[in-house]
């Protein structure tokens, strides 16, 4: 465990970076040479000559309010604010000199006159930009006093010395769970109000009043932080040069000593963080200026929701048990490995040895994943190895594998600074992806075009100063339907960029596909009918995405969990390849991965039918690299992937099943099934952090460890691998990575890694899009994004520059097939599920932290009409069935949802929306068919017998027996 | 498995295929089978293609001919 300090600049320069050709200047006699745009401040902060400063922090532009930076500049009058002053040929800039010295000195002087002097024992003592400044000036005497007789006029000072309340005191706001706000330390510098404005996009935060009665205000004037717009992403608490927004963990914990870069464990933006602690304890996380995912920005779960890692649920010793209807049996680690290896060989004994099988986890690193897949093909002997991308992006892998060449996304995320219209399809990034959001929402207030094709009228569909050129707010289950009448309109109307197509694609099958897409029958007036989507609206966001210049496709999982889910992919890169816009900045298909490591689990080869890097099993030449590698014979066929090894658990043909960290019984559809499948197993070894759902029906539980507490990398939407860092010993005693090797030599296998290192190192070897990927060059680069290789040693920010990596892009055709699951008299509504900005997917992490402020519960949105029919009021209890399954909810009335659609969240296991969920997948890939189900509500007075049941079963399957002692 | 849903699966991609331009529907769902599904998968849809009662697909019933 040792600090890591990236060898470049971590300073506040002051302003932001600009683009532009050399200007050369001389700032206190040293010649410095800076883009043309930069600030002077920025360039004097670039020499080194730092000028004092508070209003100016380098993540908002220059706002010259404070009067701290003022400098002097050679034929130029007065004293110009330093942030506000672009560089120019030639200048003659003085940053130091008697005058100045005055005037900051006199600026700080007043600032300070308003600013309680209780520095040793304010939160942010030795972390406040005020202090620091004040130091910097050489402030020795603050000269003002309120007048005699007069009342007072600070803002600090909740009494006068005869005990009057002092009428410009305000309280604490310490109504947000993360962090408080405190006026009277406020000096009004309003960095907050600007990186709510220009760095999160929220416009939470507002200058309240004027003059000396100006005051930083969550909207309106009676707001709290809590009851505000404020999305707790924590940009104005980072921006605060005082102790004015502070977090809580400071103010408890004090500051932190050390810090150490790592990657956020929540989202596929895969944020960079600083873990910032004191020893080995945690206290806080601050987003990491360079990384290059996130540049500095955060959301409320990576930077603020990391308290599960401590909650008191948090399992830390092995437990077994016979049967899942005894207690848990605390146990030794050897103890539990012994049992769970003899358990496994005594099925493979039994029952063949395809009867076992493994779950690799989307959460957890690249090394940890690549082991757990090793250890069903290298020692159980066969491909049984799946992820829970099967239930979310599995649709991508084939369908941009069929037309590019390859499942990745084409772009980084700093990609989006150059587009001009922006497609989201079936995603909510405001929700799922929200540092993403703020990035793309910056760029839409800058004058770019937003298109969005959803169902709901989401968070993303409009915000401040924004909003949706066109929202197609389709009906479930009709992807296909508008993507094909968009490329209709594209192709009938002549708007294709047929340079590209004859180039980049093959022409023949573009014959084909133009004939195909031409038949009137896929003309927007023929498929309004099918989709709802008003013919005229169609055409008009085709014809903007068409010809509005740089086109990127971001999409997420309202495209891949449906019937049709590879089917829609494929017409995703038709539109892109019809348009050219592939293979430059600002344009590209972005699939939205939705967990951290997502992608790294899918390029480490948990896929039954693929090894490592995305070749299939079947192929003699990639099975010898790693026979050679393993000293093991690898099965040339494909394995079950999760569906399937319920479906034959269930058959009496699969027995016994390793996952890690993964709740399959609450994420997967068709709760029911699952439940029956995992209780037909004779061993399941769960390996998570908590006694999860699916560790009701398991015979073995192996504690994890969280991301704080191991060494590895995680590999974000971007295919940008990231390096997660330890920055405390496993609570639990052992990183994941060894206790699958722990397992893998209980049952015979001779592993040997001392270090994550290592496993990336045999990664390397065996996989060419890794080949150039070490932790070397981790420590070095910060990241990478692969291939990384000798064709590309920095890697590859956007892929298909010069061509396909297929060769030709290839069209294919895309006809619609409407999914069997279908409204009628019984379930005249349609289900649709979605995620919510503060909780995480099944909720296992975010539900154990204070986030639960916000999101409680899952809520049913239904319209009000629907509503009204049903005699459904706001706040009701309702029964919510469908041919699955029925649970009961409260209902909320919007018009978000169109009449004849409900949504919900799958964040709590009481909900548990997946009973309802069908087993209809994907044709190509079996991705579970989450975002359409066939349903009926009603009223209710209470849970489902489902639900209690389900109680009953899950209390009485947690149950651990008192240690022995 | 479950017969009904193993031919449901099949009738699925069959339907993709028989979208496609050519006539090499039934090879490419057999390449399909071959590519994605354990081969205890594929053999269960070989012995239900013998049942008369199963409603496969025709471009099924060749690609299975084809699994053989």
């Amino acid at each position: 465990m040792k600090d890591f300090v990236i060898p470049s600049d971590d300073r506040d320069l002051g302003t932001p970076a600009r683009e532009g050709a050399p200007v050369t200047l001389q700032i206190d006699g040293f010649e410095v040479t800076v883009p043309e745009g930069t600030s002077v401040m920025r360039a004097a902060a670039l020499a080194g000559l730092s000028i004092p400063k508070l209003c100016a922090t380098d993540s908002v532009e220059a706002f010259g309010s404070c009067r701290l930076c003022v400098v002097e500049i050679e034929g130029r009058r007065g004293t110009p604010a330093s942030c506000t002053t672009p560089v120019a040929p030639g200048m003659v800039v003085h940053t130091r000199n008697e005058k100045l010295r005055k005037l900051r000195r006199g600026v700080m002087e007043l600032y300070i006159s308003d600013h309680p002097l209780d520095c040793l024992t304010c939160a942010a003592n030795g972390d406040c930009e005020l202090q620091d400044m004040a130091g910097v000036v050489g402030l020795r005497d603050v000269r003002y006093q309120a007048p005699e007789g007069a009342g007072l006029a600070n803002h600090f000072a909740p009494r006068n010395t005869s005990g009057e309340a002092n009428p410009e005191w305000l309280p604490k706001d310490d109504s947000n769970p993360y962090f408080t706000y405190d006026p009277a330390k406020c000096i009004v510098c309003s960095r907050c109000v600007r990186a709510c404005e220009e760095v999160q996009g929220t416009f939470a935060l507002t200058i309240e009043g004027r003059g000396f009665d100006s005051r930083v205000s969550f909207g309106a004037k009676s707001d709290t932080a809590l009851a505000s717009d404020c999305v707790s992403c924590g940009a104005c608490v980072q921006a605060c040069p005082t102790a004015t927004l502070q977090e809580k963990s400071v103010i408890e914990l004090g500051t932190p000593t050390r810090s150490v870069i790592t990657t956020c464990a929540y989202c596929g933006v895969g944020c960079s963080f600083k873990a910032e602690l004191n020893g080995d304890e945690l206290v806080r996380m601050v987003p990491y200026k360079h990384g290059k995912a996130n540049r500095g920005h955060s959301c409320v779960k990576g930077r603020f929701a990391y308290g599960y890692a401590n909650h008191k649920d948090r399992i830390l010793n092995p437990m077994i048990r016979d049967s899942i209807d005894q207690p848990w049996r605390e146990v030794s680690w050897e103890e539990a490995l012994s049992f769970a290896a003899a358990k496994m060989r005594g099925i493979q004994a039994e029952y063949g040895r395809k009867s076992v099988g493994v779950i690799t986890s989307s959460r957890c690193t690249n090394e940890e994943t690549y082991l757990v897949q090793k250890l069903t093909r290298a020692v159980f002997g066969n491909n049984n190895t799946d992820t829970c991308a099967r239930v979310c992006h599995s649709p991508t892998g084939y369908g941009l594998g069929q037309t590019f060449g390859t499942s990745a996304g084409t772009q980084d995320f700093d990609s989006v600074e150059q587009a001009d219209v922006i497609m989201v399809i079936g995603a909510n990034p405001h929700a799922g992806h929200p540092v993403f959001a703020s990035r793309m929402k910056k760029r839409l207030r800058a004058g770019a075009k937003l298109i969005v094709v959803d169902p709901r009228r989401t968070e993303t569909v409009q915000g401040p100063h924004y909003k949706a050129a066109h929202h197609l707010a389709l009906r479930p289950g009709t992807n296909v339907a508008v993507v094909t009448a968009m490329a209709h309109v594209i192709v009938t109307e002549g708007l294709m960029n047929e340079d590209f197509i004859r180039t980049r694609c093959d022409w023949d099958e573009f014959q084909h596909y133009a004939e195909f897409v031409s038949d009137p029958r896929h003309s927007p007036e023929a498929s309004e009918l099918l989709t709802g989507v008003p013919a005229a609206e169609l055409r008009a966001a085709a014809r903007l995405f068409a010809t509005g210049g740089n086109g990127a496709i971001y999409y997420g999982l309202g495209v891949t969990e449906h019937s049709q889910g590879s089917t829609t992919v494929m017409g995703i890169a038709n539109l892109a390849m019809l348009t050219g816009n592939v293979g430059r900045r600002g344009v590209g298909v972005n699939p939205l991965r939705g967990q951290n490591n997502v992608q790294g689990s899918c390029d480490m080869g948990s896929f039954p039918h693929e090894l490592p890097g995305y070749r299939h099993v079947k192929l003699p030449e990639v099975r010898a690299i790693f026979e050679q590698a393993w000293g093991v014979e690898i099965d040339p066929e494909p394995g079950l992937r999760i569906p399937n090894m319920l479906d034959a658990a269930v058959a009496g043909q699969f027995k016994g099943l390793y996952c890690q960290g993964e709740d399959i019984l609450q994420s997967d559809p068709d709760t029911k099934h699952v439940a029956a499948g995992l209780a037909a197993m004779e061993c399941v070894i769960v390996h998570d952090l908590f006694l999860n759902e699916t560790a009701n029906y398991a015979h073995v539980f192996l504690p994890g460890s969280t991301f704080l507490e191991k060494d590895g990398t995680f590999t974000n939407a971007e295919r940008r691998i990231n390096r997660v860092r330890q920055v405390m010993a496993p609570r639990n005693g052992y990183a994941d990575w060894e206790v699958t090797q722990l397992l893998a030599n209980a049952m015979g296998a001779n592993w040997r890694y001392t270090h994550p290192s290592q496993i990336m190192d045999e990664i390397a070897l065996t996989t060419p899009s890794f080949a150039g990927v070490d932790y070397a060059t981790l420590e070095e680069k910060g990241s990478v994004q692969w291939p990384c290789n000798d064709a590309n040693p920095e890697g590859t920010p956007l892929m298909h520059v010069d061509g396909f990596v297929r060769g030709k892009g290839r069209f294919i055709v895309t006809e619609y097939v409407a999914t069997d699951e279908k409204t009628g008299p019984r379930f005249p509504l349609l289900l649709t599920t979605g995620r919510i900005l503060s909780q995480y997917n099944v909720g296992a992490q975010t539900r154990r932290t204070d986030n639960v402020v916000w999101h409680d519960e899952d809520l049913l949105e239904i319209h009000p009409h629907d509503a009204e029919q049903r005699g459904i009021n706001q706040g009701d209890w309702v029964k919510l069935a469908s041919r699955s399954g029925e649970t009961t909810l409260r209902a909320t009335l919007t018009d978000r949802v169109s009449p004849g659609v409900v949504y919900t969240t799958f964040h709590h296991p009481v909900t548990q929306a997946n009973v309802i969920t069908t087993d209809y997948s994907d044709w190509a890939t079996n991705c579970p068919e989450y975002k359409v189900t066939a349903v009926q509500i009603s009223p209710s007075n209470g849970p489902s017998e489902w639900q209690e049941e389900y109680q009953a079963q899950a209390a009485l399957s947690r149950r651990i027996l008192p240690a022995a002692e | 498995m479950q017969p009904d849903k193993l031919v449901y699966m099949a009738n699925q991609i069959a339907t993709f295929f028989k979208s496609q331009p050519g006539d090499d529907g039934a090879e490419r769902i057999a390449a399909h089978l071959r590519d994605f599904w354990d081969p205890s998968m594929r053999a269960h849809l070989c012995e239900l293609a013998k049942q008369d009662d199963q409603v496969l697909d025709e471009n099924v019933r060749k690609a299975v001919a084809l699994l053989n």
